[in-house]
Parts: C-alpha cells; sequence; structure tokens
C-alpha cells in the first residue's frame, strides 16, 4: 500500500516528460518551418548539411570512439557524385543523392576495412592517408572540374516536378534528408547495437571477451557513419549546387571534428550546434579572411582544455549534477 | 561430461628475451575446478591469454572441448562457450551496473548487428539481469554506474558478468583478490554452486581457496609446469614450498 503513492507519482513524472517531450517536438517543428522566413535560407542549408555531416562523424568519434581524420572523403566525393549525376546525368536530385549516398557505402567499408584493425592514432593516420588519396583523385579526374569544381548544379528533384527549386523550397528539401539522417543516427544510437558499441568504446578487450566481434562491429558503425557522411555532401551538392575541391580537402576532415568537440562528444543535438557555431562563424566574420582559422584553432584549445564534454554535455552534465543534489 | 575440457600440448609464448610460458601440456578435466597457482610472474595470466587467444602462442596446440581452436579470434574462444574474468577487474566504467550485465546478455540475444530496432527491446533481459546481479550481492547498486564501485564489487560484477554468458568453461584469473574475508566467503560459494555442471579453471594466489574448492591444481614456475596433482599432494611437494619461499624471500 505505502508504494502506491510513489508508483502514481512515477506515472505522473512519466506523463509529464512525455508531454514536455511533445511541447519540445512542437517548438522544434514550427521553428524549422519559420526559419526560412526569417533567416537567409543558404545560411540554413549550410547549416543543415554539416550538422548532418557532424552527426555522422559523431556516430564513429563520439559512440564509437574511432578517431577518422578522413571524413572529407565521404563527405566531398560524394558532393561530387550527386552533382556529376544531377549536372551531367540530368537525373533528379533525389536520385542523384541515392547513387551517391550508395556509392559512399562502398568507400566506407574500404576504408574500414583497412583502417579497422588498428587501434587509435594508427587509425587516424591510415583515414587521413586514404583520403588524401581521394582527394588526389578528385583533384586528377576530369569530371571533378579541377579547381573550379562542379557549379550551377541544377535544383530539380523529383518533389518540385523537375522544376528548379527556390531557395527557400530547397531549404526544405535539404530540410527533409537532414531530419532522415537525424532520426537513422537516433536510432543506431539507441538500438541494441548501439549499447555493445558503447561498450567496445568503454573497454574493447572485455567486449571480444563476451564473445563481440569487435572489428566487425566497428567495421558496420563506421560504414553507417561514412554512408550519412556521404548524404550529407550529396544533399549539399544539390542544395548549394555546388561541390568543389573544399569538400574533400583535409581541412574540411578537421572542422567537422571541430563541430563535434564544440557541440558535445556522444551528445545527440551536439554536432547541431558545434555546426551552427562553426557555420555562423564563417559567414559573419567571413571579413576577417584567415584570422577566422585562427579563431578556430583557439576554440579547438579552450575545448580540449576547459570543457571537454563541448557545449550540450557540459549542459548535460550540469543538468545531472543538479537533479542529482536535489535528489 | 567426460573428457577434457581444455587440452594444451607443448603450449609456449616467448616475448622479446625471455619465455613466458615454456611447453606446458596442461589437461582440464570437464566438470572438474582446476587451479592454476605459482608465484608472482610465473605465467599463469599468459596462460589465460593463450587459452582465450589474446595472445597467440609462439608454439604449441591447444585443444577446447577436443576441438583444436589455434585459428580462432577471441570473440569465438568466447562462442564455444569459454568465459572469463580478468586479473585486473574489467568493466565497462560508464555503464549502469544493470548493463553491464545486459550487454553480456545481449549476445546471446544475437543483437550484434541490430541496430533498428529500439532498445526498449532490451527490457526483455532485466529479469534474468536482476537475477545475476542478486546472485552476487549487488541487486541494490543496479543503477549505480560501475566506475563508482568499490574493488570488491567491480569484482563480483565482472563475475556476474562472465556467468551471464552461461559458459561451459568459466576461466578465472585470481577471483579473490582485493576481496575482504566475508566476500571470499561468498565469492567462495558463488564458484561452487556455478560449477555444477561446468569446468571452473582458477588462477588464485589464496591458497586456502583452493584447498577447499579446487579438485585438481597444477603449480606454474618461470613459465614452466612444476607439478601437478590434489591439492595434498601438491601441497606436500618440496619443490612447491620452495617456489612459494624462493619467491617470497626475493
Ligand atoms: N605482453 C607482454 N609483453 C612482455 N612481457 C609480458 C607480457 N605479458 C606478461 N609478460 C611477462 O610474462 C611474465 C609472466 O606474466 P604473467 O602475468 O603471466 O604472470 P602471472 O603468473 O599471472 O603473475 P601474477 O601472479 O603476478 O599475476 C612476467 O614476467 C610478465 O612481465
Ligand atoms: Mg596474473
Amino acid at each position: 500500500m505505502a508504494m502506491a503513492p510513489l508508483e502514481t507519482k512515477i506515472a505522473a513524472a512519466n506523463g509529464s516528460v512525455r508531454q514536455r517531450q511533445l511541447i519540445i517536438i512542437l517548438l522544434v517543428a514550427v521553428a524549422l518551418s519559420a526559419a526560412p522566413f526569417l533567416i537567409y535560407p543558404m545560411f540554413l542549408i549550410n547549416v543543415l548539411c554539416f550538422a548532418l555531416f557532424a552527426c555522422a562523424f559523431n556516430l564513429v568519434m563520439g559512440y564509437s570512439g574511432l578517431l577518422s581524420f578522413g571524413h572529407a572523403a565521404f563527405f566531398g566525393s560524394a558532393a561530387y557524385i550527386s552533382g556529376y549525376c544531377a549536372k551531367t546525368m540530368g537525373l533528379p536530385a533525389e536520385l542523384a543523392i541515392l547513387v551517391a549516398t550508395s556509392c559512399s557505402v562502398v568507400l566506407g567499408l574500404i576504408f574500414g576495412w583497412v583502417a579497422i584493425r588498428k587501434q587509435g592514432i594508427y587509425f587516424g593516420m591510415i583515414t587521413l592517408a586514404m583520403a588524401q588519396v581521394v582527394y588526389f583523385i578528385a583533384v586528377q579526374a576530369p569530371f571533378t572540374g579541377g579547381e573550379d569544381g562542379l557549379q550551377g548544379v541544377p535544383r530539380k528533384a523529383l518533389v518540385s516536378a523537375m522544376a528548379p527549386m527556390s531557395d527557400r523550397q530547397s531549404y526544405f528539401f535539404v530540410l527533409a534528408f537532414f531530419l532522415i539522417g537525424f532520426c537513422i543516427i537516433y536510432r543506431i544510437v539507441h538500438s541494441p547495437f548501439g549499447h555493445i558499441l558503447r561498450s567496445i568504446k568503454e573497454n574493447e578487450t572485455r567486449a571480444a571477451s563476451l564473445g563481440y566481434d569487435v572489428d566487425r562491429i566497428k567495421l558496420i558503425a563506421f560504414t553507417l557513419s561514412a554512408t550519412l557522411s556521404g548524404m550529407a555532401g550529396a544533399v549539399k551538392a544539390i542544395g548549394f549546387q555546388l561541390a568543389t575541391l573544399t569538400d574533400v580537402e583535409f581541412f574540411m576532415s578537421g572542422e567537422v571534428v571541430l563541430m563535434v568537440l564544440v557541440g558535445g562528444l556522444a551528445t545527440m543535438t551536439g554536432p547541431v550546434l558545434g555546426a551552427a557555431i562553426i557555420i555562423a562563424m564563417q559567414y559573419y566574420l567571413s571579413e576577417f579572411g584567415i584570422w577566422v582559422k585562427a579563431l578556430h584553432g583557439m576554440i579547438f584549445i579552450v575545448c580540449v582544455m576547459a570543457f571537454r564534454r563541448g557545449i550540450v554535455g557540459e549542459i548535460g552534465a550540469y543538468l545531472s549534477r543538479r537533479r542529482g543534489a536535489s535528489d | 561430461m567426460d573428457g577434457w575440457a581444455i587440452e594444451t600440448s607443448g603450449l609456449t609464448k616467448s616475448f622479446v628475451g625471455f619465455v613466458a610460458v615454456n611447453n606446458v601440456n596442461l589437461r582440464v578435466r570437464k566438470g572438474s575446478i582446476f587451479a592454476l597457482i605459482g608465484p608472482n610472474g610465473a605465467g599463469k595470466t599468459t596462460v589465460f591469454n593463450l587459452l582465450t587467444k589474446f595472445l597467440p602462442p609462439t608454439s604449441g596446440r591447444i585443444m577446447i572441448n577436443g576441438q583444436d581452436v589455434s585459428a580462432l579470434k577471441p570473440h569465438a574462444i568466447a562462442r564455444l562457450g569459454v568465459s572469463r574474468s580478468f586479473q585486473i577487474s574489467s568493466v565497462f566504467p560508464q555503464l549502469t551496473v544493470h548493463e553491464n550485465v545486459r550487454v553480456a546478455l545481449q549476445r546471446k540475444n544475437r543483437d550484434d548487428f541490430n541496430f533498428w530496432q529500439t532498445d526498449r527491446c532490451l527490457s526483455v533481459l532485466d529479469e534474468r539481469v536482476e537475477e545475476l546481479l542478486a546472485a552476487v550481492g549487488l541487486g541494490d547498486y543496479a543503477r549505480h554506474q560501475a566506475s563508482d564501485l568499490p574493488y570488491g564489487r567491480k569484482r563480483a560484477l565482472e563475475i556476474a558478468t562472465t556467468l551471464a554468458l552461461d559458459p561451459s568453461i568459466l576461466l578465472l584469473d585470481e577471483p579473490m583478490a582485493g576481496l575482504g574475508s566475508e566476500d571470499i566467503k561468498g565469492v567462495s560459494a558463488l564458484i561452487r554452486s556455478v560449477a555444477q555442471g561446468r569446468t571452473v579453471v582458477m588462477v588464485e594466489h589464496n591458497l586456502r581457496v583452493v584447498a577447499e574448492l579446487c579438485d585438481w591444481v597444477a603449480v606454474l614456475q618461470r613459465g614452466q609446469l612444476l607439478t601437478e596433482g590434489s591439492y595434498a599432494d601438491v601441497s606436500a611437494n618440496p619443490a612447491v614450498i620452495e617456489a612459494y619461499m624462493g619467491n617470497s624471500h626475493a
């Protein structure tokens, strides 16, 4: 009998949590729909593409503990392939994205296959070396347009009945892909597989002694991450009508690390926030040119030294500390 | 339950400059509790690492339940029903106590590549997790983070995780190390009860525990098998006494 009040309390708490979640989802939906009428749509498209890229990268760096320095290879190559399919072959945007994303699956498997047996920094070095090969191909191959890249990629999609989409329409097009990608990542992280992945990140030896084929599970996680990174790049080429060497070069691999670290490693929303901050800096501080990169470097140092959990991670830790104290 | 759970022949492991395990022939009878003892640095943990393939042998052969396991990797050994604990307790520090055991049960649940379902489906494992935690006296700690547990309880957690796999062969590397006398009694009783229908190989420095639990004792010294037999025989062997005394004075 004494248990009854407690149980009702818990039920009520669960109910209010459910309610609060619903309210948050509604608010986010309203904000996302209103955003392109308040903010420059191309800026939002940029943020969404990199937010998806950062979330996908977080799957490897945050949730698997694998340090990849080569993720630009997936993002950039998919941007080229999607741009090429849409521009030269005249495929609808959705199909171009599908083709490019499928290519990222293969590229991810190849990278993973070669690198996964290596630990820590060696893993990073191998991914970096392979990404440099991809960069070299992008520089040399005839269809990438060399220094100019692929410009004027058409934004003709099946959903727009192959009519060119406006910036604002493109925003919603990109948003749809972002949401699909984000939900897939959420599902992976909160799946039975996601729990095993966490255990491997925590203690690889122990996971192996429990019978988990650690290399294969890491390979799957890496390939999923590569696939979604590729999707981000493919969508970016459409939304931005542009695929260039910037997308595939080493600096891009570094930038996505920064986004994840600033926002919060192994958090769901951290990479989104991190991407928004870094992209906003590029936009609004662009007159300072090269100094923006110096600022990036400084932010990186501050993150590593002062708040390792990133913004979302620190807030989460603060909240759970307070909850702990009030108990 | 006839025959040998583990057989090694000519098992050897050399590291740069010296031989940690030297031509060891071990046979562990199915269903027995087998002790591997010896002074510090004798190579006991290395033998465990060889048996579970965490280290590749330099030479020699290992048979588990009559099967040659030379080509297998550690996870495949685990899948043969061999489950081990580690000398320095090995848990998943950032997971809760409950999750630590559950992740072991997930392997039997064939979850390895299940990345499309929600983790709510894991609740079917909760009951078994609670049973296992209760068996090692951790029932009240289920929601704690593993890293917050004191050392003795981490050991208990590791044993619960090891048992979760329902192994046919259990390898325990110093299960009593760091435990108080009360906990030692508890874990001894636990080992005795789980040994029903299983084979247990344990490395243990606490000779009272060995005397009480083990059917067979093998003594390792500087990588070599010194002698083996019942505890009474082995403990009366002058060479064994010498090995232990020599070491404790060194
Ligand atoms: N990976 C390794 N590389 C080099 N030497 C090693 C390695 N692992 C163990 N050794 C050495 O092999 C010898 C045997 O070590 P092992 O850990 O097997 O001893 P042990 O019998 O378990 O000792 P203890 O009772 O202290 O746990 C030691 O001298 C140790 O330093
Ligand atoms: Mg040892």
